[in-house]
């Protein structure tokens, strides 16, 4: 299920890159335009300096799709990997018990390959975040969400991420997933997430 | 006491000058009020509306206002109970004011133990009101006293009368002259706000930030430090009222929360992780580690000095559970004070030391408990209204404020130090959470 939203989103991404392209070979030209449908904020003073930036930019968006026709289609397929790897990345979550910071056998699994993704990016900086549900006291559920973001930080490093790279934050019950006051909407707020910095 | 505090106390400033009217005897002589005794019966109490002494519409509208604030004011205490006025035989307003004038069978008729009398002169802008304390039985004056100062605060002064009355009472100053923290919700996002003890005059201290937790005032009543996310993580912050400013106090790397000042004003203790666990630490005046006080790992949170300094209430879940411990500062060693419920946060040690409150979480529900430092006397005081939590004791100690969710969204509440007369304080849209009660009483 979220492989294929994910994939969508890649979709989605890769068209408008192919649009934005084609957009870009025809930028538009304010002198085409008859006075009156000048846009309104535009004043005469400024053209020149607007009129440089269109350039600049259709310039930009030509090296880029220059770019993007270079790749071939394995570096092509690569790239979506990597994209996809990057967002299944941001998409995990690990879940804990009710006023429990351990990990669980399943937290393990995602967790390593978390680890193995941080790894294989050495450039990036990650920020694990820990929440709780919205049951218990604010201050004890701001240090909890602490504890459960350490939880993680400390599996992360001992899986051999540097500790340089993780930062945690606690949000204690302030920020749920879901909304209610029922096991299922607790199960899901009580949980550590991943952000990039 | 607080001889400095008081100085620059804005109502010294305000030249609001006292006079005794009459001086009756110690209060040590009369036996009203024990508040150390749960069962004390409320004490029947007739305030009336004092006389106008100045010939115009204005001073009669001003003496109907005073017996209002004067009244609610003693109200909420719950040490007394109002008698309607609609019972009383005579009107001293009209009649005379003064022991001579007052017709003291006409108040024992009706079971008044005590009568407040009342005066008001109204000049240009200027106020004098004068209150006397009757005891209809013994049929003498306790005591009385006369104010002068602007129009502007006759509440003030009412207020005073009120801390006067209550001190002759019990040996103890009242809340009147405190206020109280909270956090509420606001159109963008959470704020520290301020009240006066009975909940008027709402303002808010702090810029509204998306998260704001648990504000604390120090010992001079003068600061408050609080949590907030204004930099995208929790640090703490402490906000003046000279300055009107709001300062960052503390911010480690990781968490900075639940301030908890020393009583002397040494320091603060707070949690902070930046070594990878939460733990207590002492921090100096400037917001430096002094030590660290806390060694176990897991959560550390949320510490309480006691009123003489030397020990420090604490939740911790080093044994599997939150539990509150409490640690002698000067051993460093620690004990476990609560073995009832799986959940218990929050504690907040009474001004005499003796007792703290806590709120305990059994079966989804919070509630407030009080139980004495020794251990002994557990005893729940609020039960099946929703969630209560964040106890917090006014400075007499006669009072607890804690929040609510019996009416649905969470209020500010406060009742007796027994659980007793449980009333919505503070009126306002959205949540309302964590208040604090300011701990300087007197004048």
């Amino acid at each position: 299920m979220k492989k294929c939203i994910s994939f969508g989103l890649l979709l989605v991404l890769v068209m408008s890159l192919v649009m934005f392209a084609s957009c870009a070979k025809r930028p538009p030209e304010p002198e085409d335009y008859p006075p009156d449908e000048q846009p309104m904020d535009i004043r005469t003073g400024e053209r020149a300096e607007i009129e440089a930036e269109l350039e600049r930019q259709r310039r930009i968006a030509e090296q880029e799709l220059e770019g993007f026709r270079d790749l071939t289609p394995e570096e092509e397929a690569a790239r979506v990997e990597k994209e996809m790897d990057r967002m299944a990345f941001l998409e995990s979550t690990v879940y804990f018990a009710f006023d429990n910071s351990s990990l669980t056998t399943e937290a393990r699994e995602i967790l390593l390959r978390q680890a193995r993704w941080l790894k294989k990016n050495g450039d990036v900086t990650v920020i694990v975040e820990g929440h709780c549900d919205n049951r218990g006291t604010e201050e004890y559920n701001l240090a909890l969400g602490s504890r459960r973001a350490q939880s993680v930080k400390d599996f992360l490093v001992n899986a051999g991420v540097e500790p340089s790279r993780i930062v945690t934050i606690s949000y204690g019950e302030e920020r749920p997933a879901v909304q209610g006051d029922n096991e299922k909407a607790w199960s899901k707020n009580r949980r550590a997430e991943f952000r990039l910095r | 006491m607080n001889s400095r505090i008081t100085l620059f106390h804005p109502v010294f400033l305000l030249s609001l000058f006292m006079v005794f009217v009459y001086s009756g005897k110690a209060f040590a002589d009369y036996d009203y009020i024990n508040i150390s005794d749960p069962f004390h019966r409320k004490v029947p109490l007739a305030v009336t509306v004092p006389a106008s002494l100045s010939d115009d519409a204005e001073t009669g509208l001003l003496a109907e206002q005073t017996a209002d604030i004067l009244g609610r004011a003693l109200a909420f205490t719950g040490y007394f109970n109002l008698i309607d006025d609609r019972a009383f035989l005579e009107a001293p307003g009209e009649q005379g004011i003064t022991a001579r004038e007052v017709n003291f069978g006409n108040w024992r008729d009706i079971g008044a133990h005590l009568l407040i009398t009342g005066g008001i002169r109204l000049e240009g802008r200027v106020l004098q009101m004068e209150f006397r304390l009757f005891d209809p039985f013994r049929q003498e004056l306790v005591f009385g006293k006369r104010y002068t100062g602007d129009t502007s605060d006759l509440r003030r002064m009412v207020l005073r009368f009120s801390d006067e009355m209550i001190y002759r009472m019990t040996g103890d100053w009242g809340v009147f002259n405190t206020q109280i923290a909270f956090v509420s919700e606001t159109e963008n996002g959470k704020a520290v706000f301020v009240s006066d003890f009975d909940g008027e005059n709402v303002r808010r201290i702090t810029a509204p930030d998306d998260i704001v937790l648990t504000p604390a005032w120090c010992p001079e009543s003068r600061r408050i430090a609080y949590t907030s996310y204004a930099a995208d993580k929790p640090d703490i912050y402490i906000w003046s009222v000279d300055s009107g400013k709001n300062e960052v106090f503390a911010d480690f790397e990781g968490l900075n929360i639940t301030p908890a000042w020393k009583p002397d004003g040494s320091g603060l203790a707070a949690t902070l992780s930046f070594e990878g666990d939460e733990e207590i630490y002492l921090l100096t005046p400037e917001g430096d580690v002094d030590k660290r006080l806390t060694n176990s790992w897991g959560v550390d949170v949320s510490p309480g000095f006691s009123p003489d300094g030397k020990k420090m209430a604490f939740v911790s879940g080093r044994a599997g559970s939150p539990q509150i411990y409490i640690m002698n500062l000067d051993t460093m060693r620690t004990r476990r004070l609560t073995f009832e419920g799986r959940y218990n946060t929050q504690p907040e040690w009474s001004p005499r030391g003796d007792q703290i409150a806590y709120s305990s979480m059994r079966d989804g529900q919070s509630d407030i408990f009080v139980i004495n430092v020794d251990g002994s006397g557990l005893r729940q005081l609020t039960q099946d209204s929703g969630r209560n939590e964040s106890p917090s004791w006014s400075p007499d100690g006669n009072l607890i404020v804690f929040s609510s969710t019996r009416e649905g969204e969470s209020s500010i509440y406060v009742m007796t130090a027994m659980g007793g007369e449980q009333r919505k304080l503070i009126d306002k849209p959205g949540n309302q959470s964590l208040p604090d009660w300011s701990p300087v009483t007197g004048q």
